[in-house]
């Protein structure tokens, strides 16, 4: 077992963990921070989808013992102080970004990534940057609007089809 | 995942060090091997993870070259390689999604050379250097089959460098579902001729074709390979593609590629 610190959400925490922990599973199971979730395992769904020093990464495919050391954010930390949606979260809610809702930690936690880099998104710049991230409700459309909302953008012009 | 320990050294010579121990494999970005371990398709008693030796990351030009760390990753080459080689970052921005792009790193992509990835083509396209600890390999010499390599136990890969083609370009087919290269054709014009490299489509992993680089060379236009024909003997055929469609999709991936490259 190998003891590793970091920062979560802005609160330090330790835990002991094996080589092999996930931090997907450093997250959830010893942190209890269950908003990251496990969709594939492979890397392929985004879901588990955190920063790390501010950038956008996989926890799954991540292990805790090299988050050692690092600032991590959570979909638990998006929220404002006083516990309100932050402008992310509530655009979903406003424009229907989530059905099942098993993507949204991930597919905030990616907004908030190509926002902080990319302030005015344009709409393919938003669906490029979600390659990696999947829903199998929505069809997208919703999320994309929620994000160039996000970003004070008109939505309008979205098509529906 | 079976259990193993891992171990995150500073310099390259402590990795070198660790890397000694019986089963010891290096861990990059981890976004090939993490999956890998998780079907237990390696088992490696401990892992060395490349990600904190500092004086691996970052990029650096120098005298007509690009020098790129091997443990820097795909999303730092996207963004800072840009002046100086475009055709290398647009590569590099269009690996994987952007989360596995904060991850995965070129010296990990090149050290596996998976005949779909995409950094293999720009290094024998550029005719690049894979510097080691122990040596330099010209990218003709290093890639020797589908994921086989030069290198050898316990070497790690510290930098690669680039020579700063004239006029350059990366076309990439994806295949729909993984996002890897279907075939992907990196066309490179140097002042002493023309590389043509192709990923995704042989048996044997990423190659040269020959007879477009003596047909760019004389004349560099899309037209100049349009009597060529790539022979399908050697491509893979999978449900995503037959040899034979994976054949024409080099020449006209590559005819692309002359065309955009800038």
């Amino acid at each position: 077992m190998t003891k590793v610190t970091m920062t979560v959400n802005g609160k330090s925490v330790s835990g002991d963990v094996e080589g092999r922990t996930l931090l997907s599973s450093f997250l959830r199971e010893d942190l209890r921070l269950t908003g990251t979730h496990i969709g594939c395992d492979t890397s392929q769904c985004g879901a588990c989808v955190v920063h790390v020093n501010g950038e956008a990464i996989k926890a799954c495919t991540m292990f805790a013992v090299e988050a050692d050391g690092t600032e991590v954010g959570t979909i638990e930390g998006q929220a404002n102080a006083d516990g309100s949606l932050n402008v992310i979260q509530q655009a979903f809610q406003d424009h229907h970004g989530l059905q099942c809702g098993f993507c949204t930690p991930g597919m905030v936690m990616t907004a908030a990534a190509l926002l902080k880099d990319n302030p005015k998104p344009s709409e393919t710049e938003i669906r490029e940057y979600l390659e990696g991230n999947i829903c199998r409700c929505t069809g997208y459309h919703n999320i994309v609007k929620a994000i160039m909302a996000a970003s004070g953008q008109d939505v309008s012009a979205i098509a529906a089809e | 995942m079976y259990a193993f320990d891992i171990e995150r050294p500073a310099s390259v010579a402590d990795a070198v060090a660790a890397l000694g121990a019986e089963d010891a494999q290096a861990l990059g970005g981890g976004q090939t091997l993490i999956p890998t371990l998780k079907q237990r398709l390696a088992a490696p008693s401990r892992l060395v993870s490349l990600s904190g030796v500092t004086e691996m990351q970052g990029v650096a030009s120098e005298a007509g070259n690009i020098r790129i760390g091997g443990a820097t990753t795909h999303a730092t080459v996207a963004s800072q390689v840009g002046g100086t080689y475009p055709a290398l970052a647009d590569l590099a921005a269009n690996i994987g999604d952007p989360a596995v792009r904060n991850r995965g790193t070129i010296g990990g992509s090149l050290a596996n050379n998976d005949p779909a990835a995409c950094y293999p083509a720009a290094a024998l396209g550029s005719g690049a250097t894979i510097i080691t600890n122990k040596r330099q390999i010209a990218a003709d010499d290093y890639f020797q089959g589908m994921f086989t390599t030069a290198l050898e136990e316990g070497e790690i890969i510290t930098a690669v460098s680039f020579p700063v083609p004239e006029k350059a370009n990366y076309q990439k087919f994806v295949q729909p579902a993984s996002r890897f290269a279907l075939v992907g054709v990196f066309v490179a014009k140097y002042s002493d001729g023309v590389r043509v490299a192709v990923t995704g489509a042989s048996n044997e992993g990423v190659h040269r074709w020959s007879a477009a680089e003596d047909a760019l060379s004389a004349i560099f236009a899309a037209d100049a390979i349009a009597g060529l024909s790539v022979a399908a003997d050697d491509l893979i055929s999978d449900l995503h593609g037959s040899a034979d469609y994976r054949a024409h999709l080099v020449k006209v991936m590559t005819g692309r590629a002359v065309k955009a490259a800038s």
